[in-house]
């Protein structure tokens, strides 16, 4: 009597169904993914591992962890990071040393493949979660990553 | 009644059920936003009432394109079949006692014959357009109207046994005993159960939207209409759903009736008894359209030869035992 049980089997499995999404109905209000973007700007949070923008983050000494190794401007497939590097005296044991001057960053050219990230040996870059990135001018989209005084923390070494 | 009496009547009901469609439209988006865990739009007036008028306004201010080697006399009549008989089997539906245009002695027969009729103008519209994914379309839609208007009859017709009457106002007024889903319990249930399945696929919505299933027809049979043309077509989709509904309240819920009667001393309250109930309905084929998936065609076919058609058969014999044994639960 497959017949029969082919219609009850039917039923079943379409109740089953709408119990399941009649679950989600319920619980819409709540759980809306939903983003009303340009309204809720101030508590916006995006997901961790969100690709805005790549960010040098400083300390509050006005200090980054970037030896100026070049290591993310060889990987990078297209040309986005370009180090303007010097040498300069280093304080702690009195030999000259390798530091940069400028990391200049292309959001233009980026893709976001995060080569550099994963290539840095001491985290100077990462991840940044800004995705607001329209301008009027271009220019706009070429950054320096490191802030005007600030220099390599002490002890980090690649 | 004179000519003057009906034309006016006829205009208040074109004004309300153009808008009511347009609000149909509107809860449709919402509940399918919830469904979705989405919000929905809520933007355009008090959490978004006003959005589907905007979209009216926007469709009748577009231009109307067409193809070049359309039928044009058909390709224009075809939106106009859809709408005029969905609206025209509003007038029989019976809000309250008084608040019916037009309580015919037929009105069953009558509702059944204009819905079908509908399907008249996809297949025009399907023709005409000289578009093979209209074509493809409106003859898949001529196959399951055909195939589903008889379970949608024979459902009926099971609570015609019990009524005895075709005429809507008569059947409302046997149902004072109790609605007919409770008189006639089991085989009511199952013509109930039946008729939302033949209903639903009657309104070609998911899981029965063969005719315009998007991933292989594009829109199917309105690819090729723009505009207030389309406007029509999926504003009749919506009158039709709500049609559906409505003939469900009333032959199986009591129409305008309030549950044991408690607002019996109040008539006019029969028209939110009879658009609760009928919103009820139209959330239960939302539902529906937002779990199910769509039917192939030989399993749309399968589902109505070998199971409904048999079932609802076997269904009318049940129910004329039970009222020729009177086994009838009435208060």
């Amino acid at each position: 009597m497959s017949y029969f049980s082919n219609i009850f089997y039917g039923i079943k499995t379409l109740l089953t169904g709408m119990r399941v999404t009649g679950k989600y109905f319920l619980n819409s209000r709540k759980g809306a993914i939903t983003q009303q973007y340009p309204d809720n700007r101030g508590i916006l949070k995006m997901f961790d591992r969100f690709r805005g923008e790549v960010i040098m983050p400083h300390d509050e000494n006005n200090e980054h962890a970037c030896t100026g190794c070049q290591k993310c401007e060889i990987a990078c497939p297209n040309g986005t990071i370009e180090i303007i590097w010097d040498r300069g005296l280093d304080e702690a044991t009195g030999k000259k040393k390798k530091k940069i001057d400028q990391f200049v960053y292309h959001l233009s050219l980026c893709t976001m493949c995060g080569l550099c990230i994963d290539v840095c040996p001491t985290d100077a870059i990462e991840w940044g979660q800004n995705f607001e990135n329209s301008v009027y001018d271009r220019t706009a989209l070429t950054r320096v990553l490191n802030k005007p005084d600030s220099k390599i923390r002490p002890g980090v070494e690649d | 009644m004179s000519i003057i009496e009906m034309v006016l009547i006829a205009l208040v009901y074109l004004g309300i059920f153009s808008v009511a469609g347009l609000f149909l439209v509107l809860l449709e988006r919402r509940v399918a936003a919830w469904f979705q865990l989405r919000i929905g739009p809520n933007r355009v007036g008090f959490q978004g009432l006003l959005q589907t008028m905007a979209d009216a306004l926007k469709l009748v201010s577009k231009e109307l394109t067409g193809t070049e080697k359309a039928d044009k006399f058909l390709y224009n009549l075809a939106p106009y079949f859809v709408i005029i008989t969905a609206l025209m089997a509003l007038g029989v539906i019976p809000f309250t006692k008084d608040f019916q245009a037009f309580d015919i002695n037929i009105g069953i027969f009558f509702l059944i014959a204009i819905s079908s009729i509908g399907v008249i103008g996809i297949l025009l519209g399907g023709w005409a357009s000289n578009n093979k994914f209209a074509l493809i379309g409106a003859m898949r839609s001529g196959v399951q109207t055909i195939s589903y208007e008889l379970s949608v009859g024979l459902s009926l017709l099971t609570m015609i046994l019990l009524t005895r009457s075709l005429q809507l106002s008569e059947i409302v007024e046997v149902q004072k005993n109790g609605w007919l889903i409770v008189q006639g319990h089991i085989p009511a249930i199952i013509a109930f159960m039946v008729f939302m399945i033949a209903g639903t696929a009657e309104t070609n919505r998911a899981p029965f939207d063969m005719v315009e299933a998007e991933s292989e027809l594009g829109a199917g049979f309105h690819t090729e209409y723009s505009g207030m043309k389309f406007a029509y077509f999926f504003l009749a989709e919506f009158i039709n759903m709500f049609l559906i509904a409505a003939i469900a309240t009333t032959v199986f819920f009591g129409a305008w009736l309030s549950p044991f009667g408690i607002t019996e001393s109040i008539p006019w309250l029969g028209v939110f008894w009879f658009l609760l109930k009928t919103l009820i309905l139209v959330f239960l084929m939302m539902w529906f359209r937002w779990t199910f998936p769509r039917l192939r065609v030989d399993q749309l076919l399968t589902l109505e030869w070998k199971y409904l058609l048999p079932i609802n058969l076997v269904n009318i014999v049940i129910m004329a035992f039970v009222v020729w044994q009177n086994l009838i639960i009435q208060f």
